[in-house]
């Protein structure tokens, strides 16, 4: 428009996936790599047979330990975002790219040579890390839609706070009701887990759950009551169909975001046991040299 | 009741306190009004242990009063210690009605039938005004009250709480707050929907009603209080209610018409307008005094020391020097030539314009906020798209607007007693030019602030202000080497006019040939493609509208209408195309801006046939945009949900970098077609939160951040005024252990906001902090910017303007 251009330190317009990171820099970054990695490896005149004592097996190794390091740092740098003009998108991008090049580079480091040792576990190790770091991209890339429609404008918070307030009044409504009946009720108020341990939110399976099990305990007892009881029942029951919608709506935030998480579990303990069986590595070869 | 006192203060605030204690001191015969049974109600009625803040820190206190920083109890203690010892005539549930009379003879009407008779009268009644009454039977028995101190201190009650306002509101909620304090609240107001509160009051309120924890009675009048109950006129008919106790928060009148009615004038219509004063705060009515918040200081310490000048004027002083004089000496130390602080002043007034129209007094106040400061010919003041909303007037020397950015060499004088940097004032935008001082010269920049209540209090300065600023921005919007005198011809023909959300300052189809320029708020440009309303572009402050029809004839190609309250400038065509021909840059300026803008709409048009519901989609997410207010943002946090993960690392990485509080919250907001506008700040071209802050804490930053400096004192003026809800009022948490010591050792919270419960394990921090309106600051000062937004792996936070995000960029992710 007529105005002068804003401000200078701001390049964004629109929003723009890690994925495609400033017009996918880091897969052609990467791409390059593998490319001369391979054409190095072809063309070596390695003795007696390409392996990773060579001076490219050397180079190849030290490349891919420097960058199973780095990799290792985004874990520390997601948490400090100190001040400078970098963001942690860009190291995400760098990272999945990056990442996946070490298949390249690690697998031509070995010359192809594995066995039941060590090496071959770090080997093995890294690309579980890197099976686990592809899961997670793939679901980065799908479940944030699903995400973003479960929930539509509703937070976390007022999902919790709407299932408290059922409970408070199926609570009230409670009241006038017999001590069987008020047993059934107490199912529903105090047994029932919102997002229970990590299996259940990982697969979403709360077919057990305690309201359903209520409401379905509430039927045979509907169908003998009668007056003031069968009133105060049916307020119940429809005030525990609620909050099974409510309790559905929240589980399915729970475990959508336990999907976004659970594969960090696979892939961030394997780092760790990659780093150690990568420096049982190097130490080893240095050690029968 | 025969005594005629010589001087009656109405209203026992800091400054009416501070009046009586220094009348009692001078054993001045006077008497003390107060409408309640306790003194400074303003201060009384402050939140439970408030932490009170004693700003500016330079300014010295001057008052038989003494005032410290500390929480309100401390500070109420010490005022009524203070007046018992000072010996003040206090008289309690004295509620002043109307003043009558004139000079040595005033006769004060209170609202129980006494008259007071004094010589004069001091009014120090505050800005708060009166709260609305009930007015049915029995709203006067003891258990109607029109504040609520503390929510908690209420337990198994029925409380019916009046007004549906953010304060009924928020009373309501708090009572509610806690399930086992077990009280039935209902809500209950004059209206159907509650149109005058904030969006999420109004949301918690309807989530209580649908939870069953509130009753909420709209359209509902009280016709009957009794003892224990309380008779309600709903819609569908009288209804009697339990009721323990009734909350009455209908709102106040101000005490405007209670002062104009006493004879005293105001600077203006406008709703902020102060009473005319004197030096010595004597209004338009002789004998009438007025200081404190009414005469529009808002704070304690000024309220106090003026309650002690007034009496000293009363009593025949002449040659008071003011408490500000050190501030002021210190802050004109640095400059050439040896005046004092008067001449100084003086020097001032009589130089700039639009100083003309001051009073020594207000020359005081007003240099107590703004700067005086020395250039030598070729020093730069400010550089173009810095940002800076102060406005600066020549009291000697001239300087040089840079004009044309290619070339330094091209510039236009500004001569002395003119006034620059206007256009930053107006719309809150970047400078447009850098501006050097032309030869040695002394300039006074005035705080964005301070110019505004300067242009409320002068009838002179505003008028001269609009007049500089329409000719200034007009020139600024055509560049192309014109000036003042080129515009001679249209201006007198301009024609200033203020437009409404959605209101259209052109049609589509409609003759016309007349210019618009976008003064203050934003345009969206819309043509009907296919019998729809298709947006085409967004037009901000500071650039015009209507130059197509004015170059090449015809009919308007598209609608123009207002994205927000907007002010607009019309050109007439006739006068302006003489301009252009006579202006042959000029004419090809805008020739290419057509082109541009032409380009825009055909990418749109092109589209619409191809990808019809993609040129839909592409309006209908403006639309969204603009109603969220993104209208009047300069700067606004956009999450794309099909990228956002939901990890929270934004907040986190907000929390991290801003004393542990996080100034976003990620989920709550609107979202539309997977764009989600979290509540974060605006960044608002004309920030709300500025109106009415007392020490002025809220300022503007060089990349036009928002931000609320260290002298907040926590009033929560500005959280109120927000219409966005962005600004919480709380206080840092202490200190967490470093990341490492977390994440090898596990100890402190980890990254993001600390938990309640952290907090409060922690060991009481030696000093008291207050309580303190926090909100986002776009990161002002770190290198790389929002952390926000560097925080997110994934790309789906982004900070933008909203002229970038509504551009082609909107229209190719709806492609993507
Ligand atoms: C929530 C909040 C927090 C604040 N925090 C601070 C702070 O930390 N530091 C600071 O410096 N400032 C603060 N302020 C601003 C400051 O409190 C006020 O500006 C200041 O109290 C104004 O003093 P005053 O004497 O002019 O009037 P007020 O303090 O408003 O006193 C007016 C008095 O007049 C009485 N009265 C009104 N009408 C009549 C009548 N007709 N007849 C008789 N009596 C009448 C009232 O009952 C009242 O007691 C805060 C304001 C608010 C609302
Ligand atoms: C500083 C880094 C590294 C050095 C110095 C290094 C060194 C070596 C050497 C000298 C060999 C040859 C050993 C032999 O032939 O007996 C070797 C083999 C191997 N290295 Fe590395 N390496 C490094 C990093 C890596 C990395 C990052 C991986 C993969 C995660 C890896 C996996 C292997 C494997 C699988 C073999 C083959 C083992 C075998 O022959 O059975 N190395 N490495
Ligand atoms: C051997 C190589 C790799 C190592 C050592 C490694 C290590 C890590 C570590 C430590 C984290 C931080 C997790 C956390 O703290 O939350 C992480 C995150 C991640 N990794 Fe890897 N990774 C590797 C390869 C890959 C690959 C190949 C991919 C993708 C194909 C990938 C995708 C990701 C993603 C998407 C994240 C999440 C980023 C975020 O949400 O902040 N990683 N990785
Ligand atoms: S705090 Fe609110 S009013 Fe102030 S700039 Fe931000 S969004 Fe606008
Ligand atoms: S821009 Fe900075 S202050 Fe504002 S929300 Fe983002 S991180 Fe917080
Ligand atoms: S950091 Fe990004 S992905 Fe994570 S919650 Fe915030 S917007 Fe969503």
């Amino acid at each position: 428009m007529a105005r002068a251009a804003q401000s200078k330190r701001r390049k964004t317009s629109t929003h723009e996936s890690f994925l495609r990171h400033r017009g996918f820099l880091f897969l052609k970054v990467s791409t390059i790599l593998c490319i001369g990695v391979v054409l190095a490896y072809v063309f070596q005149d390695a003795h007696p047979r390409p392996s990773g004592g060579t001076a490219l097996g050397y180079a190849l190794g030290t490349l891919g330990a420097l960058l199973i390091v780095w990799l290792g740092l985004l874990g520390l740098r997601k948490r400090a975002i100190t001040d400078g003009p970098y963001s942690l998108k860009a190291w995400v991008s760098a990272h999945v790219y990056l990442g996946l090049s070490l298949i390249v580079i690690a697998t031509l480091h070995t010359g192809f040579h594995f066995g039941w040792n060590v090496h071959t576990l770090a080997y093995g190790l890294m690309l579980l890390v890197i099976a686990s770091g592809a899961v997670g991209v793939w679901f980065y890339a799908t479940l944030p839609k699903a995400l973003s429609d479960n929930r539509g404008e509703t937070t976390r918070k007022q999902m919790l706070a709407q299932i408290h307030a059922l409970d408070e009044q199926i609570h009230e409504a409670a009241q006038p009701l017999a001590r069987v009946d008020a047993d059934i009720v107490r199912l529903s108020l105090e047994k029932t887990d919102i997002g229970g341990g990590f299996w259940r939110r990982l697969f979403g399976y709360y077919g057990d759950c305690a309201n359903l099990r209520a409401i379905d305990q509430l039927e045979p007892a509907l169908a003998d009551a009668k007056g003031r009881e069968a009133v105060a029942l049916r307020k119940v029951e429809e005030l525990m169909r609620r909050k099974a919608d409510a309790l559905a709506l929240a589980r399915r935030q729970i475990h959508i975001t336990a999907l976004l998480e659970a594969w960090l579990f696979v892939h961030v303990p394997s780092t760790f046991a990659l780093l150690a069986a990568l420096t049982a590595h190097i130490v080893s070869v240095f050690l029968y040299w | 009741m025969s005594e005629v006192f010589r001087i009656a203060i109405v209203g026992s605030g800091p400054s009416g306190l501070s009046a009586a204690a220094h009348a009692a001191a001078k054993g001045i015969s006077h008497v003390l009004l107060e409408k309640t049974d306790h003194l400074s109600d303003t201060i009384f009625r402050y939140q439970k242990g408030k932490h009170v803040m004693a700003t500016p820190s330079l300014l010295v206190l001057r008052s038989d009063c003494d005032f410290a920083a500390g929480k309100r109890e401390t500070v109420l203690a010490q005022w009524n210690a203070d007046a018992e010892k000072a010996g003040v005539n206090v008289r309690y549930k004295a509620e002043a009605k109307a003043i009558t009379g004139a000079k040595g003879d005033f006769s004060i009407a209170l609202t129980n039938g006494d008259v007071i008779k004094a010589e004069t009268v001091v009014l120090a009644i505050g800005t708060q005004g009166n709260p609305n009454l009930m007015r049915c039977e029995g709203g006067d028995l003891p258990h109607v009250q029109y504040t609520l101190d503390d929510p908690a201190a209420y337990i198994d009650e029925h409380i019916v709480v009046f007004g549906g306002g953010d304060a009924g509101i928020e009373n309501a909620l708090g009572l509610i707050a806690d399930q086992a304090q077990g009280n039935a609240v209902t809500l209950v107001d004059r209206n159907a929907d509650f149109a005058r509160a904030k969006d999420a009051n109004v949301k918690a309120l309807l989530q209580a009603r649908d939870t069953g924890r509130m009753t909420v009675m709209s359209e509902t009048q009280a016709s009957l209080v009794e003892v224990g109950w309380v008779t309600l006129e709903t819609p569908q008919g009288a209804s009697r209610v339990k009721c323990d106790r009734i909350i009455a928060r209908m709102g106040s009148a101000p005490p405007r018409k209670f002062v104009e009615d006493a004879g005293i004038a105001f600077t203006s219509e406008a709703r902020t307008a102060f009473p005319q004063l004197s030096p010595t705060f004597e209004t338009t009515a002789p004998g009438i005094y007025v200081i404190g918040a009414l005469a529009g200081y808002p704070l304690i310490k000024h309220c106090m020391n003026q309650g002690h000048d007034v009496v000293e004027y009363i009593n025949g002083a002449t040659d008071l020097k003011p408490a500000d004089e050190p501030i002021l000496e210190a802050k004109l130390a640095g400059l050439p030539g040896k005046l004092s602080v008067t001449q100084w002043l003086e020097f001032l007034r009589a130089r700039v314009e639009i100083l003309y129209g001051l009073s020594p007094l207000q020359m005081r106040e007003f240099l107590l906020d703004s700067d005086v400061r020395a250039f030598h010919a070729g020093d730069v003041i400010f550089e173009r798209n810095g940002v800076g909303t102060s406005l600066f007037g020549i009291a000697q020397g001239s300087v040089k607007v840079e004009i044309d950015p290619k070339n330094p060499k091209i510039t236009v004088p500004i001569p002395q007693g003119s006034i620059f940097g206007e256009v930053g004032l107006i719309s809150g935008r970047r400078r447009g030019a850098t501006v050097r001082a032309g030869e040695d010269c002394i300039v006074v920049e005035i705080p964005r602030t301070a110019a505004l209540k300067l242009m409320a209090q002068v009838a002179e300065a505003r008028e001269t202000v609009n007049r500089i600023t329409t000719e200034r921005q007009i020139l600024q919007i055509f560049k192309s080497g014109l000036t003042p005198a080129d515009l001679a011809e249209v201006l007198p023909m301009a024609e200033m006019m203020e437009v409404k959300p959605g209101q259209p300052i052109m049609t589509e189809g409609d003759e016309g040939d007349d210019l618009f320029i976008i003064r203050s708020g934003s345009m969206v440009v819309e043509k009907s493609v296919g019998g729809k309303q298709v947006f085409l572009s967004y037009v901000p402050a500071g650039s015009y509208s209507g130059e197509m029809a004015l170059l090449d004839g015809g009919p308007r190609t598209a609608t123009v209408k207002a994205a927000i309250r907007s002010q607009v400038v019309r050109l007439p065509g006739e006068p302006f195309r003489r301009l252009l021909a006579k202006k042959p840059e000029l004419a090809n300026r805008m020739r290419a801006e057509v082109a541009s803008r032409r380009k825009v709409n055909a990418f749109v048009e092109g589209r619409k046939d191809n990808f019809r519901g993609v040129a839909d989609m592409y309006s209908s997410v403006a639309s969204f945009l603009i109603d969220q207010g993104i209208g009047e943002a300069t700067d606004v946090l956009l999450i794309d949900e099909s990228l956002c993960v939901g990890c929270d690392n934004c907040e986190k990485a907000c929390a991290d970098s801003h004393e542990g509080l996080s100034r976003l919250n990620r989920e709550a907001g609107k979202t539309y077609a997977k764009i989600h506008v979290p509540t974060s700040c605006r960044h608002c071209e004309h920030p709300y939160c500025m109106t009415d802050c007392p020490p002025n804490a809220i300022q503007r930053g060089p990349d036009g951040e928002v931000f609320i400096s260290d002298a907040c004192i926590g009033c929560g003026n500005c959280q109120r005024n927000c219409p966005y809800d962005v600004i919480q009022m709380d206080k840092p948490p202490p200190e967490k252990p470093g990341l490492l010591a977390w994440m090898l050792f596990g100890m402190g919270p980890g990254p993001g906001e600390p938990d309640k419960d952290w907090r409060e394990k922690q060991p009481k921090e030696a000093v008291e902090k207050g309580k303190v309106a926090i909100k986002c600051d776009m990161c002002i000062g770190k290198a790389g910017g929002p952390a926000c937004v560097r925080a997110c792996p994934t790309g789906a936070a982004i900070r933008v303007s909203p002229e970038e995000f509504l551009s082609v960029a909107l229209m190719e992710r709806g492609q993507g």
